[in-house]
């Protein structure tokens, strides 16, 4: 058989690109398909659902600094956050990791400080943590999806293996909701509340809140919740009309922080809230 | 054919060569032991009592194979889909999709189960950067 030059050139044109196409297709399929199927996965019955979580800090039940304390207490030894301290046994300010903390509130709502204000706010500390935006930008500027918001549920969540410590996030955070481990958090947890069942983060990953997502999945409320003092804290969804901070947030004045960014907070704060809220 | 600085050159071969092959000679006849991870727990004991025999999640030869991709796969489906437990193909029974509180609730012995075959292979998965490792004895 003999052939000329252009029928040779197109025939050989026409393998290469099946041959490329072929491979290309093979190396994608194998990626798709890999993951559970959904004949292997299933949820706990137990488990807590809503389509937008939510939470209300009624500030006014927060009154002494021991009331602070045993939230952000409970809510770091569960996760086993690390307590970083300088030698002199202070808070080691370059290293610190907080999940929820006190915040003054001229911190916590800049822009709204008046010349003259009642006195008590002016002085009052706030309960701050990562808000769960509806619109949050640490998601927007990660590089490799480790930071992520469910589309079921709203939670803004962490990714650790594919976090590579860029700190974009940090940077795009409005709040300070986020933390970078600057050393192995393991030597600052105390193993007195060491909490086994529950990873630590290692060296040079971000860390911030996860509205508690593997208390949820048990059914349980977020810990910061059930150690508030009483009527301190509600959590619920935003989406269903009956749950309690939907109707505290219909009925009362609350507010967000910074909303003018747009970045939508799940997290509403009553100032003055009445004994039960 | 002339080989200038000949003498230097074969002599620099030769100790090249036996630097190179040198720890093909030192080892030679010693193998190391073939990996034999423990499933002598506690755990597994009463696992075994309860269903007549020990059963992982999957097949043996598939956790053999897999579990590097099943725990990948787990992750990804903990993190981002929300979706926490496992069933099994084989016995249909669920699972907790999690390393920490449930792999190592049978296979308490990571020093004799995860370690005995990742140090053979050399490989240094870092799961333990962050996943608390369960508590062992150091004689056993």
């Amino acid at each position: 058989m003999s052939m000329d030059r252009r029928k040779f050139l197109k025939i050989a044109g026409i393998s290469s690109v099946l041959g490329l196409g072929a491979s290309v297709a093979q190396a994608t399929h194998n990626i798709w398909s890999k993951g559970l199927g959904p004949d292997q996965v299933a949820q706990n019955s137990k488990a807590l659902k809503a389509k937008h979580w939510a939470m209300v800090i009624d500030m006014s039940k927060f009154r002494t600094d021991a009331d602070f304390r045993k939230v952000a207490d409970a809510c770091h030894h569960i996760h086993n956050v690390p307590n970083f301290k300088t030698p002199d046994g202070k808070v080691d300010i370059k290293n610190e990791i907080k999940w929820i903390w006190k915040e003054t509130y001229e911190h916590a709502f800049p822009q709204q400080e008046n010349p003259y204000m009642e006195e008590s706010l002016k002085e009052k500390p706030f309960l701050v943590l990562c808000n769960h935006c509806e619109n949050p930008a640490c998601v927007r500027v990660c590089p490799t999806k480790a930071t992520f918001k469910r589309q079921d549920d709203g939670i803004v969540m962490m990714d650790m293996h594919r976090c590579i410590g860029c700190r974009f996030c940090m940077a795009a955070c409005p709040y300070g909701a986020r933390s970078f481990n600057w050393t192995d958090p393991r030597p600052a947890i105390d193993p007195r509340f060491e909490n086994r069942e529950y990873p630590t983060r290692t060296k040079g990953v971000v860390e911030k809140c996860t509205f508690c997502t593997e208390r949820l999945a048990v059914g349980k409320m977020p810990a910061c919740v059930e150690a508030a003092p009483k009527g301190g804290m509600f959590f619920g969804d935003l989406e269903n009309h009956n749950s309690e901070v939907r109707k505290i947030v219909k009925t009362r004045l609350t507010v967000r922080r910074k909303p003018e960014l747009g970045t939508g907070p799940s997290v509403y704060y009553l100032i003055g809230g009445k004994d039960h809220a | 054919m002339k080989l200038y600085d000949g003498g230097k050159i074969i002599a620099g071969l030769i100790v090249f060569v036996a630097l190179a092959a040198f720890p093909f000679f030192y080892n030679i006849g010693k193998a190391n032991p073939k990996p034999e991870p423990k499933l002598d727990t506690p755990a597994i004991r009463q696992w075994e009592k309860q269903y007549g025999k020990k059963e992982c999640i999957e097949s043996k030869a598939y956790m053999r194979a897999e579990h590097m991709q099943l725990l990948n796969d787990w992750r990804d489906s903990v993190v981002r889909d929300n979706e926490r437990l496992y069933i099994s193909t084989t016995s249909k029974k669920h699972f907790n999709m999690s390393l920490q509180n449930d792999c190592m609730q049978c296979h308490s012995n990571k020093k004799k189960f995860c370690d005995e075959c990742h140090n053979y292979l050399a490989v240094k998965p870092f799961c333990w950067d962050c996943h608390i490792a369960p508590k062992e004895d150091e004689k056993s």
